[in-house]
């Protein structure tokens, strides 16, 4: 770990002032990525921004039906919300398949958002990689690629998005909302908050630089089937193969992203009208142009299996 | 001793462990320590050019930055290896020779290239991300399976008896490859040392060692010390599973610098150090050929295994030879080969080579069953014997007929179809599957003191190490056997140098070696109570000590038991504030006459999800055939461990190299699959518990690796008969399942 001087700050507004008065900062949440990554000098922050007394840790209603969850709500106090597990199932579900609990007692909601790939070659710093050191090249696409990107990857980067909290929020249409250094407030799609890698896989969200994560948003329940089927290499405490955030109707249409296998949660809502016809036909759309390497080519197989036993599961 | 079942005794150290009162080497403070952290080469073949030391021997807090170029001399490096320390001696054969910081060249990856002292931890990690090295990189050579055809054949080679043309004839034949990964050990503890320098040459060692002994004796050879003059001390340790077996070379150098910095080190490694520089299991692929009659009897087998290991050492285990004498079989050949890669040198994994051996043996058998249309427990009962069939001579004791039993009934074995891929519960397939393992029984030489006091408490004392499985428990149970003193009054000293010499927690066999030397120790001190009981004038005068008995701190006359007198006052009687005794003990000449193992028969039932192809263990059911039980509880507790990894084993655990650089991708926690709570259902242990005539008087056999031993086998069992599906390389994931269902 390379040296850096910490501050903690009280308020959102603060936060995002006192990232922009320090070049090299970032904000420290829960720190169970960013203290990981710096640790092997993956991260070299010289300046940390606590954020962890700033409030924002409320899972409040909005006016419209739907719920506010602060972006320092841990991972272990949303998926226990009573309101969240009654009426947005799938991201409870979603949030107990990842980590651990002692892990996910941390985490925070943002925090979780935000955190970086698991590719292993980005970890290793002895190795070239793009996103780590933007135009080294990319240890991985010939090498231990079995648990990374099929889809939405480039050739210069075939790393996921490892999370599951967000691959739900993807299928709840969430919303991100933001403050920045000079106040100003926006939201954010949760399906445009992730870029592809293209030929800048360093640039893995469009937040601006020093933008404050301040919520995010769940519109008024969907209702349906809440579904989350995390495949992994153990029973628990793994990244996902695949996982399927799945919300499915009695009249057999839904939506489904999925996680485990594009740098960002997939969802493919075009593809969403032929979930009637049943988990092939939807696949297909859904993997269109998906590009596995000879190790990771199980996946896009496993995608389809996946949502069939989702699908068959949503009926019974 | 008694000769009837042992009461469940609570773990003696439990306490101290859930309170934090235990303290492992790490956990030692000495005043003025510093801090050692490695640099590890990042490339696995190749020399060292140029090592830039200069910014970190700047950075704040650093005493000392030490490389192939600076390192203080360790004088005894190439003493011949004496008998007690333990590991596999160096080769004089082979290629390379391995001295840590002696020279520029880069065997393995990992291989440690500078090792940084500051005066915290984290200095010396930050100090040691500024060392910068440059290398002339050649290729390296890290996957056997491309360089099998560079094997070479280790001393012990091949065996043979009976036909090696049989398999050709056999009616039924089967030939199947297997391979198991590489596994690492990830006790989580981490590795390390604390070197002391107390005097010019006088040293104390806090270590992470299954056997103090055996460091001792390393680190006198290394540094050319008497023995006595080096005390070491390990009474806990946070998990070995056999990487504690040997003092590895960084552990060796941390004493040398500790020496040249002038104040106490502690060296404590990264996870990621785990994976290269304390041994591992090693890669193995094997095949076998196994021939049999219409009737399900066996003609011949063929076992061959190929491992890796270093191109500086020769690291073998006993990977066959479990099919020599596990069944009757007339025609049986074994073969094993090494290849010397560019990778570091594996060692002892729990259930050591024979894990590895019986994954194949106990696959290939359940194929066979299936082949014939046969119950896997009926092929293996037609070939039962009550004889080794390797050595020509009886076992000491075996029930595992009994054992196969016990161990059917409490997985309710009837419900298995023996057709697989046919029974569904839920949306999941399911099976059942059983395998056999096997381990040597040991009698190794130990001694043991024991002092009675006059207050009527009794101190145990021996070198050995606890490095989990309750040895403090089983040797309280022994003495409790012999003398009858209630357990809280024993108490037991272990874990150090200054009490008396013990072999290193290994090979299942504490539990008989010191386990005996305890037992002859309190059996020396029982008759010396009993004379003092029985001479003239004392107040069972004229008794003889055969009709004498112990029970609570008191002796009495076994048919009159009134007439008694207490131990503590018969040593107030007599003056006597203790009395103590030490023995050696070894095993005898008759052992000779007899094959001495250990025995294990393992049931699970798994689910197997046929679109994702997960796999999930349902039930477990283990059974041991190891003689009397000593202490049930940890006993218990062992059988669960040894399941547990067995899960791990079988369907999670692999160390991935990525062979282009000769280097691991997964070496971390997060990424290296250790079996989780999720994983583990609930273990039934089952205890034959009869004690073997032979081995010690104690009647107890070693249970450790038998734990592990074949459990992998009885998943991939388990995963056939659930999907029809045989799955021949560990370990089982989901893409490999579901691959291969539809
Ligand atoms: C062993 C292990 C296993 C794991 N398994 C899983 C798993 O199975 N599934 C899963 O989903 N996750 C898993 N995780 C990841 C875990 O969920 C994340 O580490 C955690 O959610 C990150 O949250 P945090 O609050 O600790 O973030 P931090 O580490 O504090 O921050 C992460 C990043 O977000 C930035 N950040 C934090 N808050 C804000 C904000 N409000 N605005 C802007 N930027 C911000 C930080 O600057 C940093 O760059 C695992 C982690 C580990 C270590
Ligand atoms: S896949 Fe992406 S993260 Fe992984 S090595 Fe390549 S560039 Fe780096």
């Amino acid at each position: 770990m390379k040296s850096f001087t910490y501050q903690r700050v009280t308020t959102p507004v603060e936060a995002a002032a006192a990232i922009a008065a320090k070049p090299g900062a970032k904000f420290l949440a829960g720190g169970t990525n960013l203290l990981d990554l710096m640790k092997l000098q993956i991260e070299t922050p010289t300046h940390l921004i606590d954020i962890g007394r700033i409030g924002l840790d409320k899972i409040e209603p909005t006016a419209n039906g739907g719920v506010r969850i602060g972006a320092l709500v841990t991972n272990t106090d949303l998926a226990a919300d009573p309101l969240i597990r009654k009426d947005y199932g799938i991201l409870s579900r979603a949030l107990v398949a990842g980590a651990s609990g002692q892990l996910r007692n941390k985490a925070t909601t943002a925090g979780n958002l935000l955190q970086r790939t698991r590719c292993p070659y980005f970890y290793d710093t002895n190795q070239p990689c793009n996103k780590r050191v933007p135009g080294s090249g990319c240890a991985a696409i010939a090498g231990f690629s079995r648990q990374l990107a099929v889809i939405g990857s480039s050739d210069a980067c075939i790393a996921t998005y490892p999370g599951d909290m967000a691959v739900a929020m993807t299928a709840l249409d969430a919303t991100v909302e933001t403050i920045n250094p000079a106040g100003k407030t926006r939201q954010v799609p949760i399906s445009q908050l992730y870029r592809l890698p293209g030929k800048t896989p360093h640039l893995e969200t469009t937040l601006e630089k020093n933008e404050l994560i301040t919520s995010v948003v769940l519109p008024a329940p969907a209702g349906g089937t809440h579904i989350y089927h995390k495949v992994r290499d153990r029973a628990s405490y793994a990244f996902a193969l695949v996982s399927v955030a799945a919300i499915l109707f009695k009249d057999g249409t839904g939506r489904i992203a999925v996680g485990g296998i594009a740098p960002k949660p997939w969802r493919v809502p075009g593809a969403e009208s032929l979930l009637p016809s049943g988990a092939k036909p939807f696949s297909a759309k859904l993997m269109e142009g998906a590009r596995p390497t000879k190790e990771s080519e199980f996946k896009v197989n496993l995608v389809e299996r996946t949502i069939a036993l989702v699908l068959k599961e949503g009926k019974s | 001793m008694k000769n009837e079942k042992n009461p469940p005794l609570d773990r003696i150290d439990g306490r101290m462990k859930v309170t934090g009162g235990a303290k492992y080497f790490a956990d030692f403070a000495i005043p003025n320590m510093t801090y050692c952290v490695i640099v590890g080469s990042e490339i696995a073949r190749g020399t060292v050019t140029n090592i830039d030391i200069k910014k970190a021997q700047g950075a704040p807090g650093v005493l000392g930055v030490f490389t192939h170029q600076n390192m203080p001399p360790i004088p005894g490096w190439d003493a011949p290896p004496s008998k007690q320390a333990d590991g596999p001696p160096p080769k004089p054969d082979t290629e390379e020779k391995y001295r840590i910081l002696s020279s520029p060249k880069i065997l393995f990856d990992g291989q440690p290239i500078a090792m940084v002292v500051a005066d915290t931890y984290e200095r010396a990690t930050y100090a040691a991300s500024l060392v910068k090295a440059t290398y002339s990189k050649q290729a390296a050579r890290t996957d056997l399976d491309k360089h099998k055809k560079d094997e070479i054949t280790p001393k012990g080679g091949d065996y043979a008896r009976g036909n090696a043309k049989a398999f050709e004839s056999a009616p039924v034949q089967l030939e199947s490859e297997y391979t198991i990964p590489i596994e690492v050990h990830n006790p989580m503890e981490l590795h390390g040392i604390v070197v002391h320098w107390t005097g010019a040459d006088q040293l104390m060692i806090y270590a992470k060692t299954q056997g103090v002994n055996s460091t001792q004796q390393a680190m006198a050879q290394a540094f050319k010390l008497d023995p006595k003059n080096i005390h070491v001390h390990t009474e806990f340790m946070g998990g070995g599973f056999g990487m504690g077996l040997r003092t590895w070379p960084q552990e060796t150098a941390t004493v040398a610098i500790a020496k040249k910095v002038g104040r106490p080190v502690k060296l404590v490694m990264h996870r990621s150090q785990m994976f290269t520089t304390v041994g591992h299991r090693p890669y193995t692929a094997q095949s076998i050929q196994m021939g049999a009659d219409k009737n399900g009897k066996l003609i011949s087998i063929h076992h061959a295994a190929t491992a890796e290991t270093a191109k500086y050492e020769d690291f073998t285990e006993a990977t066959v030879n479990m099919t020599k004498f596990m069944y009757d079989c007339p025609n049986v050949s074994t073969r094993y080969r090494l290849v010397r890669l560019d990778r570091s040198v594996p060692i002892w994994m729990r259930g050591p080579g024979e894990a590895t051996g019986a994954f194949a043996l106990e696959s290939a058998m359940d194929e066979m069953a299936h082949k014939l249309n046969m119950d896997p427990i009926e092929f293996r009962i037609k070939n039962y014997t009550e004889t080794d069939p390797e050595h020509n001579r009886p076992y000491s004791s075996k029930h595992l007929k009994e054992a196969y039993e016990r161990g059917a009934e409490a997985i309710g074995w009837k419900e298995r179809k023996n057709e697989p891929g046919v029974s569904k519960e839920d949306n999941w397939l399911a099976g059942y599957g059983m395998s056999t393992g096997v381990f040597n029984a040991f009698r190794w030489e130990a001694s043991a003191r024991v002092v009675l006091n006059a207050d009527g408490s009794l101190v145990v004392q021996s070198a050995v190490t606890d490095i989990g499985p309750g040895t403090g428990t089983a040797l309280t149970m022994i003495a409790h056997n012999v003398l009858d003193i209630p357990f809280d009054r024993i108490k037991v000293e272990y874990g150090d140098t200054s009490l008396p010499k013990a072999p290193s927690q290994g090979g299942s066999a504490i539990v008989s070696a010191v386990g005996s030397a305890v037992f002859d120790t309190c059996t020396k001190i029982k008759n010396e109570l009993f004379e003092l009981t029985t001479k003239a004038g004392a107040p069972l005068a004229g008794s003889k000590a055969a009709d004498l008995s112990m029970e609570n701190g008191n002796i009495f006359l076994s048919n009159s038991p009134s007439k008694k007198v207490a131990v503590t006052e018969l040593l107030k009687t007599n003056n006597l504030p203790s009395i103590a005794q030490t023995a050696d003990s070894k095993g005898s000449a008759e052992q000779e006459k007899y094959s001495m193992y250990s025995f294990s028969v393992h049931f699970v039932k798994v689910k197997v999800n046929a679109l994702t192809g997960a796999v999930r263990v349902t039930k477990a059911v283990s059974v041991a055939d190891s003689g009397r039980i000593i202490s049930p509880k940890t006993a218990a507790s062992q059988m669960i461990g040894g399941v547990t990894g067995g899960i791990g084993m079988a369907l999670t655990e692999e160390a991935i190299i990525d062979h282009r650089f000769g280097r691991f991708v997964n070496n971390n926690l997060a990424d290296y699959h250790v079996a989780v709570h999720a994983d583990v259902p609930a273990i039934e242990t089952i205890f034959i518990d009869k004690p073997d005539p032979i081995i010690n008087p104690m009647g107890a056999k070693g249970m450790g690796e038998i734990a592990l031993i074949g459990f992998s086998a009885a998943v991939a069992n388990a995963v056939f008969n659930a999907t029809g599906k045989r799955i021949r390389q560990l370990p089982i994931t989901p893409d490999k399942v579901m691959q291969q269902v539809s």
